[in-house]
């Protein structure tokens, strides 16, 4: 029996991610790149509306994922910190991407061989997106890490400010370490070892040097989030409030 | 967000690039064996991206199986005002025209 709570930790990572990246609608540095991020941002939305509807189903309290998404207070939100960040400038964006693609890849790839059918499946749509998102932000780590002395220095500051997220997303809280145990979800600290063998050459590539620190800001798994994510979430959450049930 | 690396980043050498991307002309191939057609044009720094471009500007709802990108400064085009003697057809020719045998039923594409 998949917990609920597993599938929310999931589907928030997705959709904190998914209303992250869409602020760059209509202000990416050119219409192309606009609507590449775009892009993403709806897969990362189709992800989350997938693991929040199985959450809700497998919680059985009568919450679909409407209820889950915009009804619910910062600390019930179960995302990593990485997703919540501000976007910064744009190679703030692509550490983002790039380190939550990567990791995403790897989750998604290891759930594949989940003992739930059903995660399994909505894995197997989603490992498809993950790779064409690493790409994309394995594109531009090289063209702006390799590029010219402001695009590096940008970028290497970009990556010094996202790093200590980065560890997040390796920390199995107690309902992930429950899920892993029994065959349905993944240890996150086995895909650890994997994300590092996938990042290191890029960066090796792109010139940029791979911080060392392992400090870890706070536990999103846990509730504990960034002062902006109180912002992103009454944005996100405004209409759905406003007038309960809206529909277009 | 407070930069906390001691990196020295100026933040006023950030406005626009002087020149804009280049232009790209996208081909699309929609099934095998069949061409690849013209769909439209794109702006990318470079080939790698403006194929990835094309992908999500003209191939997300499983328009092809096949991209090409071509800078459009490659292209060679006649000009506009030499197009009359340029394409002016050889009515009178009419052996140039394949309209002396049937098409097979089922050849669409031929």
């Amino acid at each position: 029996m998949t917990g609920s709570g597993y599938l929310l930790s999931l589907g928030d990572d997705a959709l904190i991610a998914a209303q992250r990246m869409t602020q760059w609608c209509a202000s990416a540095p050119e219409l192309e790149e606009d609507i590449a991020l775009a892009n993403i941002a709806l897969d990362l939305l189709g992800q989350a509306r997938a693991l929040l509807s199985y959450a809700g189903a497998r919680e059985g309290a009568g919450r679909d994922e409407d209820a889950l998404a915009f009804l619910r207070d910062p600390e019930e939100f179960g995302n990593v910190q990485l997703v919540e960040l501000p976007n910064g400038d744009f190679a703030v964006t692509i550490a983002k991407l790039l380190f939550f693609s990567v990791y995403q890849e790897l989750l998604y790839d290891g759930l594949l061989r989940s003992r739930d059918s059903a995660l399994a499946g909505i894995a197997g749509k989603a490992v498809k997106e993950c790779a064409y998102h690493v790409d994309h932000a394995v594109c531009w780590t090289l063209r702006l890490g390799d590029g010219t002395a402001q695009s590096h220095a940008r970028m290497s500051r970009a990556v010094d400010i996202i790093w200590p997220y980065t560890h997040a997303l390796f920390i199995a809280d107690a309902a992930t370490a429950a899920q892993a145990a029994c065959g349905v979800g993944v240890d996150p600290a086995t895909l650890r070892a994997p994300w590092l063998d996938r990042v290191r050459p890029v960066f090796t590539e792109a010139g940029l040097d791979l911080p060392e620190g392992d400090w870890v800001p706070l536990h999103g798994r846990r509730g504990e989030h960034t002062e902006s994510f109180g912002l992103l979430l009454t944005q996100m959450q405004a209409l759905h409030r406003a007038y309960p049930g809206a529909r277009w | 967000m407070a930069d906390r690396t001691g990196h020295e980043v100026n933040e006023t050498d950030s406005a626009r690039p002087e020149q804009d991307w280049p232009l790209w002309e996208v081909f699309v191939r929609p099934h095998r064996g069949l061409a690849h057609t013209h769909a439209g044009s794109l702006h990318a720094p470079d080939a790698c991206l403006a194929l990835r471009n094309a992908r999500d500007l003209f191939t997300r709802r499983s328009e092809g199986i096949s991209l090409w990108v071509v800078p459009s400064a490659a292209i060679t085009a006649v000009s506009p005002d030499e197009k009359d003697p340029f394409f002016a057809p050889a009515g009178d020719k009419a052996y140039r025209h394949p309209t002396f045998y049937d098409v097979p039923e089922g050849a669409d594409h031929l």
